[in-house]
């Protein structure tokens, strides 16, 4: 623990804020992911973390071994670079995972597709998008 | 005195983030359904890169990186495998 006492008071300063908020953001998403009622909202909670907290915590590690060993130390990016890039990935196939479980729920497991008509949907398209003209046409 | 406040936010984030990761297992055990269990994981993960990184700084050790890293990888193959196979039912098609 001899290192902490080689920082400068500002950048002590800094690092301890920075990583006081990132734990507590992450903290934070935590509670959410717990607490939201639907599986919809909870896919939200914890992007907290992901994205702030990571952030947060990288800088604060980054400012902390730069000043320690005298050179700038940019390798902690590396980590925030994937985190950039798999997060979006991951939570994109989550929820279109979910969202197809809950299809195949509604249709009773059965997998039954109604059979795709290459001639008819087009003609009650444009009844539909008539009726909805019609109907929310005066309305506003 | 500034490295006191310095140790002190440390070890309040270690806590915070054991707190997090206590959260996303209790979801993960609780969850109602698969995909709340596979979101509790790569939070798990998460929380658990995040804790690597802090301990690293507390202890001045650069080698907790390597484990931040690592578990970041793993996480990210873990969750797209269990998506997919939520979605497909099958890993490798």
């Amino acid at each position: 623990m001899m290192h902490l006492e080689q920082l400068p008071p500002w950048a002590a300063l800094i690092v301890a804020l920075f990583v006081v908020i990132g734990a507590t953001l992450t903290l934070l998403g935590g509670v959410g992911l717990v607490r939201l009622k639907s599986f919809y909202q909870r896919l939200h909670a914890p992007t907290l973390g992901y994205s702030y907290g990571t952030l947060l915590i990288i800088l604060a590690s980054m400012l902390m071994f730069s000043l320690l060993e005298g050179r700038a130390v940019v390798h902690e990016l590396m980590i925030g670079i994937f985190i950039m890039i798999t997060t979006p990935i991951t939570l994109l196939m989550l929820g279109r995972a979910a969202l197809r479980r809950d299809r195949d729920r509604k249709l009773g497991h059965d997998e039954v597709v109604p059979p795709r008509n290459r001639t008819e949907p087009p003609i009650e398209t444009e009844d539909e998008d008539e009726t909805k003209a019609e109907t929310g046409g005066p309305q506003p | 005195m500034t490295a006191e406040i310095l140790r002190f936010a440390l070890g309040y984030a270690q806590i915070a983030l054991i707190l997090a990761l206590a959260l996303a297992c209790w979801r993960m055990l609780l969850g109602p359904r698969a995909q709340d269990r596979v979101l509790g994981l790569d939070t798990m993960y998460i929380n658990a890169m995040l804790l690597f990184l802090v301990i690293g700084m507390g202890n001045g050790n650069v080698f907790f990186f390597e484990g931040a890293l690592v578990i970041a990888v793993l996480g990210f193959v873990t969750t797209v495998c269990a998506a997919k196979f939520l979605m497909r039912g099958e890993v490798i098609e």
